[in-house]
């Protein structure tokens, strides 16, 4: 019996949600560094929607987003401890 | 007409006035090229996130406007026989960053520190 797998609490699993749809936000800025960093890890890699919970539609606007701001050298391609 | 916006920097080298005189050179190009200059902001001397052409400061400059399509391409020629140009970028602006941008500019969004630095100037630019 020891070998049993526990069961899992259904209602402590919180269910991921989408930030853009909840708050109604239609447009990511890429000239606010503060806001993006939310979306890249302490690397400055771009985190994946898993983690996140962004839906695809606005998966797709994060990353752009993230790549003007690293062109125009707002977020750096790669770091080191950026949290 | 589209409308766009061009996020450019300048060398640090420059002065600051003369880093003004830069960014005013492409307003007048536009201004020739018939475009319709709706806002520009100098949010003075920032840190690059990485260096560029082994500096690690530069002037950073917004422009936005309406034009017709084949200006950008005009403008985007001026900033690479420019020397003191570093990096630019243009995009196109939608119908959500239009919204975006016109409650950017009465200052909505002054809420972050190192935004604040780019809504600074932009509040002194106004007043």
């Amino acid at each position: 019996m020891t070998l049993m797998n526990e069961p899992i609490k259904r209602a402590e699993i919180k269910p991921k949600y989408c930030r853009f749809k909840k708050n109604g936000i239609r447009y990511i800025d890429y000239k606010d560094p503060d806001f993006l960093m939310k979306f890249v890890n302490e690397q400055g890699k771009i985190l994946p929607r898993r983690l996140t919970g962004t839906s695809w539609k606005f998966q797709k606007k994060v990353s752009q987003a993230i790549k003007r701001a690293r062109h125009i050298a707002i977020l750096p391609y790669m770091g080191d401890s950026l949290k | 007409m589209n409308n766009y916006e061009t996020v450019f920097i300048l060398n640090p080298v420059l002065s600051e006035d003369q880093a003004k005189d830069t960014v005013e050179k492409f307003v007048k190009v536009l201004k020739k090229a018939k475009a319709e200059i709706v806002n520009t902001e100098n949010w003075g001397l920032k840190k690059l996130a990485y260096p560029i052409q082994k500096k690690s400061t530069g002037f950073y400059a917004l422009l936005e406007f309406a034009a017709a399509p084949d200006t950008v391409n005009t403008l985007e020629t001026e900033f690479r026989r420019d020397e003191s140009v570093m990096r630019f970028l243009t995009t196109v602006l939608d119908k959500h960053s239009l919204l975006y941008n016109a409650r950017r500019r009465k200052g909505e969004f002054n809420r972050g520190k190192r935004t604040g630095t780019g809504g600074k100037t932009q509040e002194g630019k106004e007043s």
